[in-house]
């Protein structure tokens, strides 16, 4: 019998999971609306004080695009549960965690990139200082994919719910604080003129190591709710 | 085999632990209680008055033993879910999950004790200082823990994931620790600390050390007590629960000639 290998596997996966997001390409920027919106109700909450909002700027955009990344999880595996591919996926010779990998780089790529295209737009809205756009960006760029890797754990956990909406974020949340803590703190140490090299590395350490680890934990949350 | 393996192994069948649990149930809370008033009563009354914080410092004898408990338990689950999850013992299973709402009161209990002494001793009810928020974070971890095991519906594959979410958690909580510690001297000098255990004066160590041990007790108490009633729960059809819980037990032949 004639076996695909890992990686001619991998390629299909991510050339059927970017195929599908194409052609829903509309609900593809919902995510980066619903930063950009979240970010907005900030001046309007807190007034339109600009020397404010540039202070706390850094930690608003974190806390809008951490929002959007978990609430846009729920899709990760919801419609390969309801067409069976996920338990295809499952049963196939070829690793699991390898697949959940390409999900998870998939998701990152259609939901986060939005999101950080559109990051120079949320500063501009909330008068970040120019030279700090560069800090946040990088920081970003290594946390966000944190953010969906650690995400992708707790969603196969719940992944055989109905309505696991509140939960999701109830079982992410807290996971989500350390990267949280030194993605939008490297940016307020900057801001102080402090250095913030120090938290971009152990941003980049973490997501070397839960890039290997997250994958074999996913794999076995997945197994354990769908038997 | 070994005589300690072999009450090991029965230990995990649930009509032995059923029964070896109700007869350990009273030894623990025995134990538990005297040693809870005679340190209760130490703290409150015997042990000096702290030459700087007043009679307010004596809400550390509850507060540190239930910020130990509340990691101590965290352990404790984490060991059972293991066990459960790499060698699918029902037991093991129960214990994890009945482990988690002790765990909580006890992280509850924690952070309320903690700031009502914060209020009048650093002028605030909370600050976000590395233990505090680590245990803040153990507690929304709990709360995780049991929001995920009453929201699948079947109740083994339930006790597996929240079993395996809490793994996931141990170790989240030092990072967070860490991460606030670091982020918070990358961004200020040191934060206040609470003192530490060597700084203390002996006879105040003495009832710290009896509600540690108190409430341990009291722990194993409770959690025996749970597992217990969840057993019961768990295996309600089973004939070891009919001749358990009936005076008069009836078998499944004699019901259906009743019945009749």
């Amino acid at each position: 019998m004639n076996q695909a290998s890992a990686s001619g596997a991998a390629r299909a996966l991510l050339r059927r999971d970017l195929l599908l997001v194409w052609r829903r390409r509309g609900d593809a920027i919902n995510p980066a609306l619903f930063a950009v919106l979240v970010a907005s109700l900030f001046p309007l909450a807190i007034g339109p004080e600009p020397k404010l909002l540039s202070q706390i700027a850094p930690g608003i955009i974190w806390v809008a695009l951490l929002l959007a990344s978990l609430l846009s999880l729920d899709a990760l595996f919801r419609s390969d549960l309801e067409d069976g591919s996920l338990e295809q996926l499952l049963l196939a010779p070829q690793p699991l965690a390898l697949m959940i990998f390409v999900k998870v780089m998939v998701h990152w790529l259609t939901t986060s990139l939005p999101l950080l295209l559109a990051v120079p737009l949320l500063a501009e809205m909330l008068f970040l200082p120019p030279e700090l756009l560069r800090v946040l960006m990088v920081s970003l760029l290594l946390g966000t994919p944190l953010l969906s890797l650690i995400g992708a754990m707790v969603v196969a956990l719940t992944v055989g719910m109905r309505r696991s909406g509140m939960l999701l974020a109830l079982l992410a949340l807290p996971l989500y604080v350390p990267v949280l803590i030194f993605g939008a703190g490297c940016v307020m140490a900057a801001a102080e003129g402090l250095p913030y090299q120090g938290a971009l590395y152990l941003l980049g350490a973490g997501l070397a190591l839960f890039t290997v680890l997250t994958p074999l934990a996913t794999a076995t949350a997945l197994r354990i709710s769908l038997t | 085999m070994n005589p300690i393996l072999r009450w090991f192994h029965q230990l995990g069948s649930p009509p032995y632990f059923y029964r070896f649990a109700g007869r350990a149930l009273p030894w623990f809370y025995g134990a538990a209680l005297p040693m809870l008033l005679w340190g209760v009563w130490t703290a409150l009354f015997v042990v000096p008055v702290d030459y700087q914080q007043g009679d307010s410092y004596r809400i550390l004898f509850i507060h540190v033993p239930a910020a130990w408990m509340s990691l101590f338990i965290y352990f404790v689950m984490c060991v059972n879910a293991f066990i459960a999850l790499v060698w699918r013992i029902k037991l093991s299973e129960l214990l994890a999950m009945h482990s988690a709402p002790l765990g909580a009161a006890f992280t509850l209990l924690t952070l309320l004790t903690g700031s009502l002494w914060g209020k009048p001793m650093w002028g605030t009810w909370w600050t976000w200082d590395a233990r505090l928020t680590s245990e803040l974070v153990l507690l929304f971890l709990y709360l995780g823990v049991m929001g995920l095991y009453a929201a699948i519906e079947d109740r083994r594959s339930a006790a597996r994931a929240a079993g395996f979410l809490a793994l996931i958690g141990i170790i989240n909580v030092p990072i967070v620790h860490f991460s606030v510690e670091w982020w918070n001297t990358l961004h200020q000098g040191a934060t206040i600390k609470l003192f530490g255990r060597s700084s203390m004066d002996p006879s105040m160590i003495a009832p710290l050390i009896a509600l540690a041990f108190a409430t341990k007790l009291w722990f194993v108490g409770s959690l025996l007590a749970r597992t217990r009633v969840a057993l019961v729960e768990a295996e309600i059809g089973k004939d070891w629960v009919r001749t358990a819980l009936l005076p008069n037990p009836i078998t499944q032949g004699e019901r259906h000639e009743r019945v009749a």
